[in-house]
């Protein structure tokens, strides 16, 4: 189904304005002891998630980072659940198990939440593997930051996902900084294109900032994917606004350097671009703030109003319920 | 009437259960480095190539990482691998994945995922293959909340475990013990699948409990038939499963013999033989008439030299002395 340009317009700066005042006040309750753990915010690189969940369709499978409340808002996971999860509480997505790292919904195919570096990519080629061997239709995307590529995983899946044809979408999202180590300080080969190419994987390289280039480039990649049911690479140049998690002074990077990617904020200028085209009004994007300030206001209400699991259920879900005749320590 | 029984090995005992889960189920598979074309490094999945087909027996490249994740991914979706792993040792390569992925998902999704995965490797020292390629680890993945460890140590077992194992919602790891691949014997024509719940009395017996599992089992069975000699009356058990431990099948017996030597080819210190240990004392400190003994492998590396290999690894003449120790202490 074609949208039209300014449903398609609404939809984008919907996706990541949803993702950034959810972020906002993730930040705000982490102050108020709320959110307790880590707390790895998306705020700056709304535009990848955004873009490239708009390119899937239902029946394709995503392994994320633990930078991934962006991922999870925009594959369709509640606000709620998401918030609830970060309280700990029952109602969370993944039952308080997880936290704000380990965002799980099975039902919308949102395998997580990874909190080891580079750990997804080899399910997400094993989950492909698997689609390919059953014949069924739908790719699997695996979100990854630039820090992963120094992991041994990623050489093995991207090899892996090359040798045996299997439909991944490896999308990687640069950030330039592996918590604070930067790109260039930790890899002698910069051009991570050229990388997966190492492994006959082809890719590109995709203005993460411009939520247009992501949703085009990844429209493509998809088709590509689908047509050949072989692996492809995408890199995503973004940047986070924010510090790595709460507990980061950011002695790594300038101020300036921060305010130089800040002026190329994907939702002030991806509204600023919808206005001069007239996709959207002014009236249109107070409408959609508002329908997004009351989704986070009911998440925060409902994560509130969420219950403890008890600790008598501490034990569950350690192995699957079964009748067996053994005793379980 | 006799049952018909057939002449086999533990090597074809593995192969006969892997032929057999790949014929019932489509969805079984069998990766790993060099089980394919090689037909398995210890030869285990000789044939199985030419009668599935490349796509269920797959040749990985060197990636323990890359392919046991691929496996929990596969598993993940609808799939039941088996993921071979050439020896304990370098399943160290893939412990990120077994632990931070096989034994996590379900707990960490709150029980949304499930991981029906089997991985099978080698352990075990005998054969002079040093300290990269002879370790016994099992001990240590019992440690792991999420994971079953099973150690078959008979034919029956070899035969029978791996199709429950495959029928478990979650992961499963299965050490074969390498100096039983060429362990010879008889097995019913038509075994099949066994429990892997429960520890076995292989020995029946009345003075003195003898607990172990895999490659040390039939060091075990030799020591108490030499026991029995020397007039000491030994039960032997396999504790065959030990992650969830059967604890219920010990204690039965100590109530009967209330003494008790564990033998365990792991490292001594932090063992599942200390496990047992510890457990008996919390379970059952009364039952005990004299301190319980352990048999483990000395805290070296292993070596290569077949003297000083042998040295390393618990035998019969430490653990019948540890049991006449046993038996003669009084309270």
């Amino acid at each position: 189904m074609m949208l039209s340009h300014s449903e398609r317009a609404r939809n984008l700066l919907h996706g990541m304005l949803r993702i950034r005042r959810f972020e906002e006040k993730s930040a705000e309750l982490y102050s108020a002891g709320k959110i307790r753990g880590f707390l790895h915010l998306y705020v700056g690189e709304e535009a990848v998630a955004t873009g490239v969940m708009q390119a899937l369709r239902p029946e394709d499978a995503i392994f994320a980072t633990y930078r991934e409340h962006g991922h999870a808002l925009a594959r369709g996971l509640t606000a709620a659940s998401i918030m609830a999860e970060m309280f700990g509480k029952a109602e969370g997505c993944s039952r308080g198990r997880g936290g704000s790292m380990h965002l799980f919904d099975v039902a919308s195919k949102f395998y997580g939440g990874s909190a080891i570096v580079g750990g997804g990519l080899p399910l997400a080629v094993g989950y492909a593997l698997a689609q390919k061997m059953q014949q069924r239709p739908g790719l699997v995307a695996c979100f990854f930051g630039e820090g992963a590529i120094a992991e041994g995983e990623f050489h093995e899946s991207l090899n892996l996902a090359a040798l045996w044809k299997v439909p991944v979408l490896f999308l990687c999202e640069n950030n330039y900084y592996a918590m604070g180590t930067a790109l260039e300080r930790s890899e002698a080969e910069v051009d991570l294109v050229g990388k997966a190419a190492g492994y006959r994987v082809q890719g590109e390289s995709v203005d993460g900032m411009d939520v247009l280039a992501v949703l085009e480039a990844t429209q493509q990649a998809v088709q590509f994917v689908r047509e050949h049911n072989v692996p492809y690479f995408l890199e995503f140049r973004t940047y986070r606004f924010r510090a790595h998690s709460m507990f980061d002074p950011e002695l790594y990077r300038s101020k300036a350097e921060v305010e130089q990617w800040k002026q190329r904020c994907p939702i002030a200028g991806f509204s600023a671009c919808a206005l001069r085209e007239g996709w959207l009004t002014p009236e249109a994007i107070h409408v959609i703030e508002d329908e997004v300030a009351q989704e986070i206001a009911h998440a925060v209400e409902f994560a509130e109003a969420g219950t403890w699991e008890p600790t008598e259920m501490l034990s569950r879900d350690v192995y699957t319920e079964r009748k067996g005749t053994g005793t379980v320590p | 009437m006799m049952e018909d029984r057939i002449r086999t090995t533990y090597r074809k005992a593995l192969n006969m259960a892997l032929r057999e889960a790949m014929q019932r189920d489509q969805r079984v598979f069998l990766m790993g480095e060099d089980v394919g074309r090689y037909g398995g490094s210890f030869a285990v999945s000789k044939g199985l190539l030419d009668e599935f087909g490349e796509e269920r027996v797959r040749d990985t490249p060197l990636s323990e990482s890359g392919f046991v994740g691929a496996g929990i991914g596969a598993a993940l979706n609808g799939m039941l691998p088996i993921v071979e792993i050439m020896t304990c040792n370098f399943s160290l390569l893939a412990l990120d994945q077994i632990l931070n992925n096989a034994a996590t998902l379900r707990y960490m999704s709150g029980g949304q995922l499930s991981v029906p995965l089997v991985i099978r490797m080698a352990s075990g020292a005998g054969l002079q293959l040093a300290g990269q390629h002879s370790h016994s680890f099992e001990g240590w993945y019992a440690n792991i909340p999420g994971i079953r460890v099973v150690t078959p140590a008979t034919l029956e077992d070899a035969r029978g475990m791996l199709w429950t194992a495959l029928m478990d919602p979650d992961p499963v790891i299965i050490f074969e013990n390498m100096p039983l691949y060429n362990l010879e014997g008889e097995l019913a024509a038509d075994a099949g699948p066994v429990d892997i719940d429960r520890a076995l009395v292989r020995r029946s017996g009345e003075e003195i409990t003898l607990v172990t599992y895999g490659g040390s089992l039939h060091k075990t069975l030799q020591a108490a038939e030499r026991l029995g000699d020397e007039g000491v009356s030994a039960e032997v058990i396999d504790l065959r499963t030990l992650r969830p431990l059967d604890m219920a099948t010990v204690l039965s017996s100590l109530e009967k013999t209330h003494r008790l030597v564990v033998v365990d080819e792991g490292w001594k210190s932090g063992s599942l033989a200390a496990e047992v240990m510890a457990r008996v004392m919390e379970q059952a400190f009364y039952e005990l008439d004299a301190p319980i003994e352990r048999v483990c492998s000395v805290e070296v590396p292993m070596p290569y030299a077949r003297h000083l290999e042998q040295a390393a690894i618990p035998q019969v003449d430490a653990i019948c002395a540890a049991a006449l120790r046993t038996v003669k202490r009084h309270v």
